[in-house]
């Protein structure tokens, strides 16, 4: 005999804990199965765009800073990568270097947050403290390049704002010796735990055509099975000079594609961007890296897209130029935005706790969705 | 050192005013509202995870309103979420404390000029007790900003204001 329920709307967030920032979730519910989830978006809305054309290009740095704010440094990133393609200037070797281990350490750090908080979603709290713990020294080796420890400003348009500290390289060293240890340690805390493969294995499944049609990026779209990356495909800076492997989803505890998978890639992604830090440091030249920023940007008329790879996926900029000294329009295609549009399609057929699981699994952080 | 060590022979008395008491006890365990809004409540995670411990302050994070004794605004207040922080506020039990943490939730920071969907300041809606400034402040200077707290409650009277 069919048990007999009537549909409810429920509201998740904006004040929730494990919304990851202010959304909205409107799930639509019969009994504790979910029919569709709407999410509803702009809670964080701090209209980038907009300032990006009241800005002079370098002013634009410190707002892409603020909108993936566990990525900064990848978002500088970018950004100064597109600008330099609009005024077509060479960025010296020892630059690329230093951009190269910023941005795999952030990649790390990020990582280490997107992992240590999805344990917390699903009520392990040890992992968390223990990868914060890591970040830190993570934290303590940006703030001692550049004085700050979440928003950098570091990366800018020709080179960057500071040289590295003159103990960087040795420091970096002694932390990729000290945290490759602590992958395993996490794997044996959270990743192969009963628990944990229970609530994620099987939950959350995202074929890849699907994933491909939602125009999914980064470890999202990795862990559907596809060994799709930037850094890889389409070199930026100077990605191609480094050995590293891309990890892919193999449905090792259960599905392709599934909540265990993309968390399982952020892990091991962890160990390559340790593998890149690694060769980088080794080869890092001498130079000035102050000596090709422009006395003044003002880039000739037309557009420009550049992506890279920012830890949750492309991270595209699309900059039109007026050809004066601030940008006619800065167009972000933000990672987290797309993956944000494909809840409704995984959470269907699953149960209200699942919806925690799956939306802690896409990593996503506010201020990109809404930016 | 203290009353525990000496251990007195007969059951005794301690003499302290009521005001006193009070607030030493609600000093001590200020619960806050789990609750992040940007970049800022990524450096409020950092304050209460290892090397930081919010917890030695006796700060804890509850995930219901009703049940939370101070509400840090850690980040950027956008105009759609400025109603939804003051229903918050108000769903809060008193006595209840605000930290606005960061620029953004000062003053509106960054966002001042172009920020046409920004807040210029969280205490247009809401009432603040301590302001924290940094972009983002860093987890020193949030403890910085809740010991300004504790000071704010220890001085609090139960008295009636005379007017």
């Amino acid at each position: 005999m069919a048990l007999k329920t009537e549909e409810m709307i429920l509201n998740m967030g904006p004040q929730h804990p494990s919304t990851h920032g202010v959304l909205r979730l409107e799930l639509e519910i019969e009994g504790e199965l979910i029919k569709n989830v709407k999410p509803h978006i702009g809670y964080l809305h701090r209209c980038f765009e907009k300032h990006a054309e009241a800005m002079t290009y370098p002013q634009v740095i410190p707002y892409t800073d603020r909108m993936d704010y566990l990525a900064s440094m990848y978002n500088n990133f970018g950004y100064v990568v597109a600008v330099e393609k609009l005024l077509g200037i060479e960025v010296p070797e020892r630059v690329q270097y230093i951009r190269v281990i910023m941005g795999e350490l952030q990649r790390i750090a990020s990582h280490q947050v997107a992992i240590g908080t999805y344990g917390l979603d699903l009520g392990a709290f040890t992992p968390f403290l223990y990868l914060f713990r890591d970040r830190e020294k993570i934290l303590t080796l940006f703030e001692e390049t550049c004085g700050a420890r979440l928003l950098y400003n570091y990366m800018w348009v020709g080179g960057l704002s500071h040289d590295i500290h003159p103990d960087f390289i040795r420091k970096t060293k002694e932390f990729v010796q000290y945290f490759r240890p602590n992958i395993q340690e996490v794997n044996n805390l959270l990743t192969f735990n009963k628990i944990f493969i229970e609530r994620t294995a099987n939950v959350g499944i995202l074929p890849l055509d699907a994933a491909i049609n939602f125009g999914m990026t980064g470890p999202n779209l990795r862990a559907s099975g596809l060994a799709f990356d930037i850094r890889k495909e389409d070199p930026y800076s100077i990605y191609d000079r480094f050995d590293f492997d891309i990890p892919v989803g193999k449905g090792t505890v259960g599905t392709v594609g599934d909540c265990w998978d993309r968390y399982y890639v952020r892990v091991l992604e962890m160990e390559q961007s340790l593998r890149i830090i690694e060769q980088a440091l080794d080869q890092i030249p001498e130079g000035d890296v102050q000596s090709a920023i422009p006395k003044r940007i003002k880039p000739p008329k037309g557009s420009v897209y550049t992506r890279v790879e920012n830890p949750r996926g492309e991270l595209g900029y699309f900059i039109i130029s007026d050809g004066s000294t601030s940008p006619f329009r800065v167009k972000v295609r933000a990672p987290s935005f797309v993956s944000l549009s494909v809840m409704g399609e995984l959470c269907k057929g699953h149960l209200v706790s699942d919806v925690v699981a799956i939306l802690g699994s896409i990593d996503i952080v506010l201020g990109e969705v809404d930016r | 050192m203290g009353l525990l060590d000496k251990q007195f022979s007969d059951s005794n008395i301690v003499v302290a005013k009521v005001d006193d008491l009070i607030n030493w006890a609600r000093l001590s365990s200020i619960w806050q509202l789990g609750f992040g809004l940007a970049c800022c409540a990524i450096e409020m995670m950092a304050a209460s995870a290892s090397s930081y411990d919010f917890d030695r302050f006796g700060v804890m994070p509850r995930n219901t309103p009703r049940q939370a004794d101070a509400i840090i605004i850690s980040g950027t207040v956008t105009l759609k979420m400025a109603l939804r922080i003051k229903r918050l506020y108000e769903q809060m039990p008193d006595p209840k404390y605000i930290i606005s943490m960061g620029s953004c939730a000062n003053c509106g920071g960054p966002y001042w000029d172009h920020g046409y969907h920004v807040l210029k300041g969280v205490d247009r809606v809401i009432p603040v007790d301590v302001y924290v400034p940094g972009c983002p402040p860093r987890p020193e200077a949030l403890f910085e900003g809740l010991l300004k707290l504790q000071e704010k409650i220890r001085n609090e009277s139960l008295r009636k204001k005379s007017a």
